[in-house]
């Protein structure tokens, strides 16, 4: 049981990363990565509303009945992220406005409502809430990498915190400016879904099509 | 025997009911009712029990922009006890005097300009902000013997993605700009939104709006125009329609349609 428990929070880090190998929730990653400070509080957020909406939706899952279990499903994920959003206005404000908008959204990203509807409506709810977590945190760890790679090279900074003192501020480093539109996260994590796939070659996909030679030219 | 029964059949009613199959037609309005119901007071309980604390943090955030802009802020200082020193009042633009008909403690800028009775929608609309309301709450500060230090203006507009909004501070010459602050925008991070860059924002102090014959000459640009050096801040580089966008709203505002009215009688000591 231990080790089953382990497993359900940290094969959703590397092994089964709802990121890089399920490619879910990629939208959001796009959005809120360009500060960390931003990515961490976003990835919080979201490890909350997957481990208790899978907690809810486990516990109620012998009670929803089947032709509206999405619409439960939503109502269940959406009462949560009102909460969270509530929250952060009354209680981190800055970070509210620039998140305010994202967070509202964490109710379409897949990975919520494809951990509730994948493993929640078929396992206890111990097992469930530690599963969103484990998929919360594997969605936050991709967050802070992509985040950590925009900040540093994007804005010269790390958490605020000027490491590359940048040109317009009378330092060196001329900031890459694509890095902090979204666009430049959909490279990053294209070139880290390459990286843990050369990693570990058995999240590598079987090919869907061949490309076919013709002979007779 | 139905005394000793009744509890045991409501018992069995709700295990019966519980053990039934969630798919028929009476348990999926049941549950659908019922998961609605305790949703809904979750959200709104915490929607009203948070507003207090929700509505304290949008109004040191407006303080904390006003000290910000008046340039008395210090990281760690009390910010409602340091906005005390400013005095609100409500500006009627067209005639630039102070309105009795609005207390400043409650007045709604922002429902205002929404408000057809005390708004107008705009003909010749530079700042690209739609309708206008004929009222504005301002901010005095004042000096220990009770003459007007500076005077925190409310001005917004359109950029390049989205409506800046901001406070300008004037000079108790009503000419001279001592600072300019945008407090919400969603320009583009590293080109336009270098609007809240200090040392951009450095370059507004001691620039004058107005020239010797009193014609507006305040521009954002990046070639220096005719009217000399002291009317002219450099506009962002990377950032011409957030630039222009600034240029307009601090033009429209600066002007007739704004607080003109209001900056000529300051200047000529007449508030």
């Amino acid at each position: 049981m231990a080790q089953k428990r382990r497993e359900l929070l940290l094969d959703p880090l590397v092994d089964n990363n709802p990121i890089t190998l399920q490619v879910l929730g990629i939208c959001s990653a796009l959005a809120v990565t360009s500060s960390l400070k931003v990515a961490f509080v976003m990835a919080l957020a979201v490890t909350f509303v997957t481990a208790f909406s899978s907690l809810f939706i486990s516990i109620l899952r012998s009670q929803i009945p089947n032709s509206i279990r999405i619409i439960v499903q939503m109502v269940i994920i959406a009462s949560l992220v009102i909460l969270v959003d509530q929250v952060l206005k009354a209680y981190a404000f800055e970070i509210s406005k620039t998140l305010s908008v994202f967070v509202g959204l964490i109710i379409t990203n897949c990975i919520v409502m494809g951990r509730a509807e994948a493993f929640a409506m078929s396992n206890p709810p111990g097992a469930a809430f530690l599963d969103g977590i484990g998929n919360g945190l594997g969605y936050g760890l991709i967050l802070m990498l992509v985040g950590f790679i925009r900040e540093l090279f994007g804005s010269g900074s790390l958490f605020g915190v000027t490491i590359l003192e940048t040109v317009n501020n009378g330092g060196w480093y001329v900031p890459n400016g694509m890095l902090l539109l979204p666009p430049s996260a959909f490279f990053v994590i294209g070139l880290l879904i390459w990286g843990f796939r050369t990693w570990k070659p058995a999240q590598v996909e079987d090919r869907e099509f061949k490309i076919q030679t013709v002979e007779g030219h | 025997m139905s005394d000793t029964q009744t509890p045991e059949a409501q018992k069995g009613a709700i295990a019966r009911f519980l053990a039934a199959s969630p798919d028929s037609v009476g348990k999926t309005i049941f549950v659908a009712v019922a998961i609605c119901l305790v949703a809904s007071m979750i959200v709104s309980v915490a929607a009203v029990s948070l507003r207090p604390v929700q509505e304290a943090n949008k109004l040191r955030d407006k303080q904390l922009n006003v000290l910000q802009v008046a340039g008395v802020y210090e990281p760690g200082m009390d910010v409602a006890k340091a906005f005390a020193d400013f005095e609100p009042h409500v500006l009627e633009l067209a005639t630039g005097d102070f309105t009795e008909a609005f207390d400043p403690a409650t007045f709604d800028d922002a429902g205002a300009a929404d408000d057809p009775e005390i708004s107008v929608a705009l003909d010749t609309d530079p700042a690209g902000i739609g309708r206008q309301s004929k009222y504005r709450t301002i901010y005095l500060l004042k000096d220990a013997n009770g003459a007007i230090d500076k005077v925190i203006l409310p001005i917004r507009g359109y950029g390049l993605w989205s409506t800046l909004y901001g406070f300008i501070a004037i000079e108790e010459n009503g000419n001279d700009i001592f600072g300019l602050q945008f407090y919400q925008h969603g320009e583009t991070p590293g080109l336009g939104a270098e609007v809240d860059n200090p040392k951009w924002k450095a370059l507004w102090n001691g620039k004058k709006l107005f020239d010797a014959n009193g014609d507006l000459q305040i521009s954002v640009s990046k070639a220096q125009g005719p009217a000399g050096p002291e009317h002219h801040i450099d506009a962002l580089a990377g950032a011409t329609l957030t630039s222009v966008g600034v240029d307009n709203l601090v033009k429209f505002w600066m002007g007739d349609q704004g607080y003109a009215p209001f900056l000529a009688k300051l200047k000529a000591g007449e508030i």
